[in-house]
C-alpha cells in the first residue's frame, strides 16, 4: 500500500513539474506534429496498405518514445543541475521507487504528443478518429505508456551514473522508431531487425493500439507489453542499485 | 554512546586533465578524519574552502562511499546500513540549489514528506508546523523559483526536518544569506539544539561556530588539526597578542618578511575597501609593532591596533600551521 502511494504521489508530482515546463510541453506537441506530417506524406506517396489511423498511432507513439527518452534523461540531468538528485538519492525508500514515478510521468506526458498527432491528422490529413474497440484501446494505451516508462527506467539508471549520458538520448531516438515499426512497417526491415523489435516495448505497444483501433485482436500484444514491462522492472531495479552505488563511489551525483 | 562516529575516514577523487592524452590524478579530499558526536551535542566542523568539510558530511549522510575507514550514525554503518541511516537523519546543504523550482514550497515539502514516510494524516499538520518554524507561512503556495535565497534555505531546513530526525547535518547553511537571514537561521539551529537534536554543522564563519557549537573540530587539507570546545581552541592562542596594521598597498614580499620576524605565530592579509589589514599573531612576550612597520618599505600606513586573540585568530593560526 505504501509503495503504491509513493508511486502515485511521485507520479503526480513529476507530471505537475513537467507540465509546468513550457519548453517540455511545447516540444512534446510541436515535434511530433512535424514527425506525423512526414509520416502522412510518406504513407500517401508510398501508396501502401493500411489506414491513416495506423500511421497516426505510429507517429503518436514516436512522440511518446521521444518524450520518455528525453524526459528520463533530461529530467535526471536537470535534477543533477538543480541539485535535487542528491536529495532524492539519500532518502530511505529504494531508488527504484523514486525514479520509476519520474519515468512513468515522462511517458505520460508523451500522451500530449499522441493527442496532438491525432488531432493534427484529423484536422489536416483527414485521419478518421473512430476506434473499433474502445475498451481494448483504453487498456492498450496505459499499458503502452507503462511499457515505455519502464524502458525509460533502464535508461534512467545510466543517466544517474554518467553526467553526460543524455547524449545517449539522441543516439537512441531514431533507431528505436525504425526497429519498432513506429515510422515504417517492420515488414520493410531486414530480417535481423525482428528479434530486436521483439524485446522493445514500443513494438508491442503500438501494435496493441493499432489492433484495437482497426478491429484486430490487441490482447496478445497487450500481454507482451506487460510481460516486457515486468522484465524491464527487474532489470531496472538491479541496474539502478548498481549504478547508484557506482555513482556514490565515483562521486558523480552532483556537479561539485 | 556516540550518535555519530567517524573513524579514520579517507576519500580520494580521481580527476583527469587533457583531451587526447588524459592524465589521471588522485586527489585526497579527506585524509584520516576521526571524531565522535554525543547525543544532543552541536558539533562544528570548521575549515576553509576545499578543506574536506562537505566530503566528510556527504560520507556521513550516505551520498559518498568512503575510500577507506568507517562511519556510523546511531550505530548504523553508513555503507552497509545506508537505508537505516537515511531514516534517522536530516540534512541541509547551503545555497539555492536542491529545490524543485517550478513547484511550490508546499509541493516540495509534500513530496519529501512522502519519501520520508511521514504518516499521511501527519503530513499536513507537520508541514504547517515547519512552515511556522522557518517563517514561510503564507508563502508556501508560491512557486519556489520566486523565492529569495534565504527563503529557499529555510525551505531546505523544513525539508530536512519533515520526519523529525534525531540527527541533523547542516552543511554551511548560512552561506550567501544576508545578515538578518543568517541570524534568523542561526536562531533556528539553536532552537533545534535546544530541542535535543544531535547536530553536525559545517561552516567557515568563526563567530557562527563560536556562538552555536558545543565542540568544534578544525579541518584543513582533509585532516582534523584541532578539536575541542570554542574556549579550548581560543586557549591555544590565549597567551598571544594580535597586531593589526592598516596599509594602503601592501608591498610585495611583506607577508614573507613579517613571517620571518622572531615571535610571529601567523600572518594573514584582509582586504578592507581601499586598504589592506595585515593581521599578525605574535607571542605575548614580544613587542613587534616596530618590526612589522620596518618590513613595509615605507608604504602608507593607517590605523595600528593591538587586541586579544579571538576564535578566528585561533583558527587562522591552526590553518597556517599546516
Amino acid at each position: 500500500m505504501r509503495i503504491l502511494r509513493l508511486l502515485w504521489v511521485g507520479w503526480k508530482f513529476h507530471v505537475k513539474s513537467l507540465t509546468l515546463s513550457a519548453f517540455f510541453i511545447l516540444t512534446s506537441i510541436l515535434q511530433p506534429i512535424i514527425f506525423a506530417s512526414v509520416a502522412y506524406f510518406m504513407f500517401r506517396t508510398g501508396a501502401r496498405e493500411g489506414t491513416l489511423l495506423y500511421v497516426a498511432l505510429g507517429a503518436g507513439m514516436m512522440g511518446i518514445w521521444s518524450s520518455t527518452l528525453f524526459g528520463s534523461g533530461g529530467a535526471i540531468q536537470w535534477q543533477r543541475w538543480q541539485g535535487t538528485l542528491e536529495y532524492c538519492i539519500a532518502v530511505p525508500p529504494p531508488f527504484l521507487l523514486v525514479i520509476l514515478p519520474l519515468t512513468l510521468a515522462t511517458a505520460t506526458i508523451g500522451l500530449y504528443s499522441l493527442t496532438a498527432t491525432l488531432v493534427w491528422g484529423w484536422l489536416f490529413f483527414d485521419v478518421p478518429l473512430e476506434v473499433a474497440d474502445p475498451l481494448a484501446f483504453a487498456v492498450a494505451l496505459p499499458v503502452a505508456v507503462v511499457g515505455l516508462g519502464l524502458l525509460g527506467l533502464i535508461l534512467a539508471s545510466t543517466f544517474v551514473m554518467y553526467r553526460n549520458a543524455n547524449a545517449l538520448s539522441n543516439l537512441l531516438e531514431y533507431p528505436v522508431w525504425l526497429v519498432t515499426g513506429l515510422l515504417v512497417s517492420l515488414s520493410l526491415m531486414p530480417g535481423w531487425v525482428g528479434p530486436i523489435s521483439w524485446v522493445l516495448a514500443p513494438t508491442w505497444g503500438v501494435n496493441a493500439l493499432r489492433e484495437a483501433a482497426i478491429a484486430g485482436n490487441p490482447w496478445p500484444e497487450i500481454g507482451m507489453c506487460l510481460a516486457l514491462g515486468a522484465v524491464y522492472l527487474v532489470i531496472g531495479h538491479f541496474a539502478l542499485q548498481h549504478f547508484e552505488r557506482l555513482a556514490r563511489e565515483r562521486a558523480t551525483l552532483s556537479l561539485t | 554512546m556516540a550518535v555519530v562516529e567517524a573513524i579514520d575516514l579517507h576519500r580520494t577523487y580521481r580527476t583527469s586533465t587533457g583531451t587526447f592524452r588524459r592524465k589521471w590524478k588522485d586527489v585526497e579530499a579527506v585524509r584520516g578524519v576521526s571524531f565522535e558526536i554525543g547525543e544532543g551535542e552541536l558539533f562544528g566542523l570548521l575549515g576553509p574552502n576545499g578543506a574536506g568539510k562537505t566530503t566528510t558530511i556527504k560520507m556521513l549522510i550516505t551520498l559518498l562511499i568512503p575510500t577507506s575507514g568507517t562511519a556510523r550514525v546511531l550505530g548504523h554503518d553508513v555503507v552497509k546500513d545506508a537505508r537505516e541511516v537515511r531514516k534517522s537523519i536530516g540534512y541541509v546543504f547551503g545555497g539555492e540549489r536542491g529545490v524543485y523550482e517550478r513547484l511550490s514550497g508546499y509541493d516540495n515539502l509534500r513530496y519529501f514528506a512522502e519519501l520520508y514516510g511521514v504518516p499521511p494524516k501527519r503530513i499536513r499538520p507537520r508541514i504547517d508546523e515547519l512552515l511556522e518554524l522557518v517563517g514561510l507561512r503564507g508563502r508556501e503556495q508560491e512557486r519556489a523559483e520566486g523565492y529569495s535565497r534565504g527563503m529557499k534555505q529555510r525551505l531546505h531546513i523544513a525539508r530536512g526536518l519533515l520526519h523529525d530526525p534525531p540527527v541533523v547535518f547542516l552543511d554551511e547553511p548560512t552561506i550567501g544569506l544576508d545578515p538578518i537571514g543568517a541570524r534568523e537561521l542561526r536562531a533556528t539551529v539553536a532552537s533545534l539544539a535546544q530541542a535535543g537534536k544531535t547536530i553536525l554543522l559545517t561552516t567557515h564563519y568563526m563567530f557562527e561556530a563560536d556562538a552555536l557549537c558545543d565542540r568544534i573540530a578544525v579541518i584543513n587539507r582533509g585532516q582534523i588539526v584541532a578539536e575541542g570546545t570554542p574556549t579550548d581552541l581560543k586557549q591555544r592562542v590565549a597567551d598571544g597578542t594580535v597586531v593589526e596594521v592598516e596599509v594602503f598597498g601592501v608591498p610585495e614580499g611583506t607577508v614573507k618578511r613579517v613571517r620571518g620576524l622572531s615571535g610571529v605565530l601567523s600572518v594573514s592579509v584582509e582586504e578592507r575597501e581601499q586598504a589592506q589589514v595585515i593581521i599578525v599573531q605574535t607571542r605575548a612576550d614580544v613587542e613587534l609593532t616596530q618590526g612589522i612597520l620596518g618590513t613595509l618599505d615605507g608604504a602608507n600606513v593607517g590605523r595600528i591596533s593591538r587586541r586579544e586573540p579571538t576564535l578566528e585568530d585561533a583558527y587562522v593560526a591552526l590553518v597556517a600551521e599546516q
